[in-house]
């Protein structure tokens, strides 16, 4: 079932490579190729459900950084899923890729999501936004170098900052992630705490600005 | 509290009907009686404040049965759920247009302390921003939790000196 669109794909577009999957089949196309590639899935292999745009970082120092993925559905064949793979240009603070809303309008808000977490670059895309952290948030938080508890930096909104004093901390992780002790009976001493408890929300870090709380 | 009084009648006409209380007791008392909340529904939370609002646990029993979501006409903003930093604004300046007195609910862990969500994205406590008067614990917390809360808010309000505030605002 699978093998038909993946040699029709091999025998059209020689460059597409294998990559390895455990369970669906997987393509790694090079970066010009991918909408051509994605638009043959489309018109002749009834792949006609973008499921998901997405991205991998390889972390800082691979080359490339960046590959974006996308997930086809065949809603006509029954279980034809297929992902299609490919290395993102630009470098690694701006990468770039290929928008493909105009093959599936619903590419929109994946793209954006993706610029939004990863930082990239949709070429092509009629509104490229941030679509989950707000305007002016100055990273991307799916990025490896980001850390999961944040980077201090502004709230949104001058007047509210004005009038709080608060801003956007790192969460207060106090010695996370938070484990649970395993073979403990005790559920009470079993629930996950924090390895080091010498800091918490009330409490900050030396060198982090405590969480300030608002007076009356 | 306010109570009707005979050993002040100094008028056989109008004994039994005037009432002698403390200005705080009688505006604390309106105002215990029908706080009007605004529904801060953000997240799972809000699932549990509707149960609070329907029949089987029904708030209307504590005088908080007028959900109003324009913060104009609430006096207490119950924060139900996960507050990110990217609403926070937002919260803020719904909590800026309500009229005075008012005051803050924090339902559940999110609103309280960001819950489990030690995050970049969460803003860890909504006392952050606003200032909390009852924090509920719960992830959400029971309906029954909430009815409490609103208890214990009206037993805070009921200490509160009205009277000495309305003269000096």
């Amino acid at each position: 079932m699978s093998a038909d669109f993946l040699a029709a794909l091999r025998s059209r577009f020689p460059q597409a490579a294998d990559r390895a999957s455990a369970d669906h089949p997987a393509v790694n196309v090079p970066l010009a190729d991918v909408v051509a590639v994605l638009k043959f899935l489309r018109d002749e292999h009834g792949f006609d459900l973008l499921m998901d745009v997405t991205a991998i970082d390889w972390s800082e120092g691979a080359n490339p950084r960046f590959t974006v993925v996308y997930h086809l559905l065949s809603t006509t064949r029954s279980g034809s899923y297929v992902r299609v793979a490919a290395p993102c240009g630009g470098n690694d603070e701006a990468p770039v890729a290929p928008s493909v809303t105009s093959l599936w309008p619903g590419a929109n808000w994946h793209e954006r999501e993706c610029y939004d977490m990863f930082g990239i670059r949709f070429e092509g895309h009629p509104d490229l936004r941030r679509i989950l952290m707000w305007e002016g948030y100055p990273y991307h938080p799916l990025r490896k170098d980001f850390p999961l508890a944040g980077i201090e930096t502004e709230l949104p909104g001058a007047d509210v900052v004005e009038e709080t004093g608060t801003k956007v901390v790192a969460a207060p992780m106090a010695g996370g992630p938070f484990v649970a002790a395993s073979g403990e009976i005790n559920l009470s001493e079993a629930e996950p705490r924090a390895k080091d408890e010498s800091w918490s929300d009330r409490v900050a870090r030396p060198d982090q600005t405590p969480l300030r709380q608002v007076k009356e | 509290m306010v109570s009707a009084s005979t050993d002040y009648g100094y008028d056989s006409k109008v004994e039994g009907g005037v009432i002698v209380s403390r200005a705080d007791a009688a505006i604390n008392w309106i105002r215990t009686n029908s706080m009007w909340p605004m529904p801060m529904g953000l997240a799972c939370c809000a699932i549990e404040l509707m149960a609070v609002g329907g029949a089987r646990f029904d708030i209307a029993r504590f005088g908080a049965e007028v959900m109003r979501f324009s913060p104009r006409q609430a006096d207490c903003m119950i924060v139900a759920g996960t507050v990110t930093y990217k609403m926070a604004p937002q919260v803020r300046r719904i909590y800026d247009q309500m009229a005075s007195p008012k005051w803050v609910i924090a339902m559940g862990a999110c609103a309280s302390s960001g819950g489990m969500y030690r995050s970049y994205a969460t803003l860890q406590g909504v006392d952050r921003i606003v200032p909390v008067d009852v924090y509920v614990s719960g992830c959400p917390p029971r309906p029954e939790a909430l009815l409490d809360a609103l208890m214990k808010l009206q037993a805070k309000v009921q200490r509160e000196p009205s009277a000495r505030r309305l003269l000096s605002a």
